[in-house]
């Protein structure tokens, strides 16, 4: 397993958030995280990254205890992704991805010609190379958040951590972020994204995974967890799953509410 | 793709040989001009003796205005101009605010401790300065060790309510003691410590600071990547791979060193490191290996063009702390209305 929790307890120093989590991430895999506003879905994601310290448990890193791995072994191992932000100074693009880079570079050492081929083809690859030369803090939040997945492609780390990727993206701007993880996880990484829009776990995911107020309510395969009793349980509205044809002879599932229960 | 590959259509080079041509200028003019004026030709000849080329030939009055009165009065103003440029450039991305100066972590206050309890004390000046440098250090060094002490928090913000909150506590003392002091001999000479002049400063101490400048310069320089990723929020730069809690200390420790250093020498000097900072961004980018250099260049010419100006303008010593107020205030804000490119 790429990455895996085991009976993780997480939380800030005087606020337990969750406990008990157990869950594995495979190469090339995605694993779709669902849950309700304040389940703890980034407090998870930034203990498994090994930036709040675990509480219980333990999280492993290619089968070794994160505990035991330096900062930039870690980063060298999982990479981040986080919502698409500002930035506090102007840097391009290019230099933002090339701060990906930074987790293979010496303490005193700036990026190589291999560094900069690395960000190149990242950029490429997120299909973003018109904006390389562009500032940061001046390009749209959809644009941002393909620059962040790029840097964390530089990163060239096994597992992709990503926080809401597709918060504050328009519609069109999510279906292309979701594509490019599909595409991701072709290439044997190992993706774990939040969302909170079910049709994405539909869209992308190989698995799914169901965190209510800080414990993991279900996870499995996304036929296993995506029905309407659990989804209902979850959010706490009425919903109800249906399989529509896609035109190819496939069908694929969408989640509609319902309302209230 | 571009080998520095980051330029974004800057040219560093170009920009670094500009700073570079009109620092020499600058020192030029800075070594002319004064109450004996010097001709260019007279002043290289000069120089050249001093290197232990052929004897210069001239009047020695003008070998002993170059190499004893101006000479070290300009490199003590090339070295503390450069100091406060590089220290502020470190300070505004690790605070990740571009209105940040290097006295943030309270180094001036501490410094001013230092200086005035040794003016208070009629210790000699070489005290003083030793003082002064012990001060600054020391007060950063507590900051940082409350800051620290405090758990729970934003690590910046901490850091930036202790410099704060210990700046103000020093800021008393000094008050206390200018309250205390002699008015007819000690007041005068704290005030004009604490306006800054680079009058009184001493060959042997530019033995002493500019080591100590080029210990504080030289982390910053060898971490310059690392830099960058530090302007990033904490979380994020430790997902990248930084141990920030380190090279933070780092940055700290190097740039407190340099201001320390600077102001022993000057005394409080302000608006150099916040204003020239923000020129070098907006001539670079954010990039710190680009950012460094310039900033330090352009420091440096700044001090030595103010300094010029503070002794030759009238006909009593103008304050530098006065004089760079009046002219960097006014830049700043042409800066900040004119400015196309955002900087944060």
């Amino acid at each position: 397993m790429s990455l895996a929790a085991k009976n993780l307890g997480f939380g800030y120093r005087d606020r337990r958030v969750g406990s008990d989590v157990t869950l594995e991430l495979a190469a090339g895999e995605v694993l779709c995280l669902l849950g309700p506003n304040g389940s703890g879905k980034t407090t998870l994601f930034k203990t498994l990254l090994g930036l709040l310290p675990q509480q219980q448990g333990a999280v492993l890193i290619e089968g070794r205890d994160a505990n035991t791995l330096t900062r930039d072994a870690i980063a060298r191992q999982i990479s981040y992704v986080p919502q698409a932000h500002g930035a506090f100074f102007p840097y391009t693009v290019r230099e933002t991805v090339l701060m990906g880079r930074t987790a293979h570079l010496g303490l005193f050492s700036v990026p190589s010609s291999r560094d900069h081929a690395a960000t190149a083809a990242a950029i490429e690859r997120m299909g973003i190379s018109h904006l390389a030369d562009a500032v940061y803090t001046q390009i749209s939040g959809g644009e941002r958040q393909l620059a962040l997945i790029a840097r964390a492609l530089a990163q060239e780390a096994r597992v992709v951590i990503m926080d809401e990727p597709t918060a504050n993206l328009d519609f069109g701007n999510q279906v292309r972020v979701l594509e490019r993880i599909r595409l991701l996880a072709g290439e044997g990484i190992g993706v774990l994204l939040s969302t909170h829009d079910p049709d994405h776990a539909f869209l992308c995911a190989d698995r799914v995974a169901m965190l209510h107020q800080g414990r993991l309510m279900a996870c499995g395969t996304v036929s296993e967890v995506m029905t309407a009793e659990k989804l209902q349980q979850l959010y706490g509205v009425a919903v109800t799953v249906i399989a529509v044809p896609m035109g190819d002879g496939k069908m694929r599932s969408v989640c509609l509410p319902l309302g209230r229960k | 793709m571009n080998p520095s590959g980051i330029s974004g259509g800057r040219a560093p080079a170009l920009i670094i040989v500009a700073a570079i041509l009109a620092l020499i200028i600058i020192v030029a003019i800075a070594f002319s001009v004064g109450r004996y004026p010097i001709v260019v030709g007279d002043l290289l000849r000069v120089v050249w003796a001093w290197l232990g080329g052929a004897a210069h030939g001239l009047d020695p009055a003008i070998e002993t205005v170059v190499l004893q009165i101006r000479g070290p009065r300009v490199i003590a103003a090339l070295l503390v101009g450069a100091s406060l440029a590089a220290a502020g450039a470190a300070y505004q991305n690790l605070f990740r605010n571009p209105l940040v100066s290097p006295d943030i972590l309270g180094v001036s206050a501490g410094a001013a401790v230092g200086a005035v309890l040794g003016i208070f004390l009629s210790l000699g000046i070489v005290a003083i300065q030793s003082m002064a440098l012990a001060g600054g250090l020391a007060a950063v060094a507590m900051v940082y060790v409350v800051a620290r002490a405090v758990r729970g928090h934003d690590p910046l913000l901490v850091l930036v309510l202790a410099g704060v909150v210990l700046g103000s506590l020093l800021g008393a003392f000094v008050a206390l003691m200018k309250y205390l002091a002699d008015p007819y001999n000690q007041l005068p000479a704290i005030t004009f410590w604490l306006l800054g002049s680079l009058a009184s400063v001493d060959p042997r101490d530019l033995w002493v600071a500019g080591p100590l400048m080029l210990a504080g310069l030289l982390p910053l320089w060898l971490l310059r990547w690392r830099i960058n990723v530090l302007s990033l929020d904490d979380e994020e730069a430790r997902a990248l791979g930084v141990s920030t809690v380190r090279i933070r200390l780092a940055v700290i420790v190097g740039a407190t060193l340099m201001t320390s250093a600077a102001v022993a020498i000057s005394g409080v000097i302000g608006w150099i490191g916040l204003v020239i900072p923000h020129f070098a961004r907006l001539l670079t980018g954010p990039d710190f290996s680009r950012l460094l250099p310039v900033s330090v260049l352009l420091g440096a010419g700044f001090l030595v063009a103010v300094d010029t100006l503070a002794r030759s303008i009238a006909n009593i010593e103008v304050p530098l702390g006065v004089l760079t107020a009046f002219i960097g205030t006014p830049l700043f804000l042409w800066q900040l209305m004119t400015a196309r490119r955002e900087w944060r």
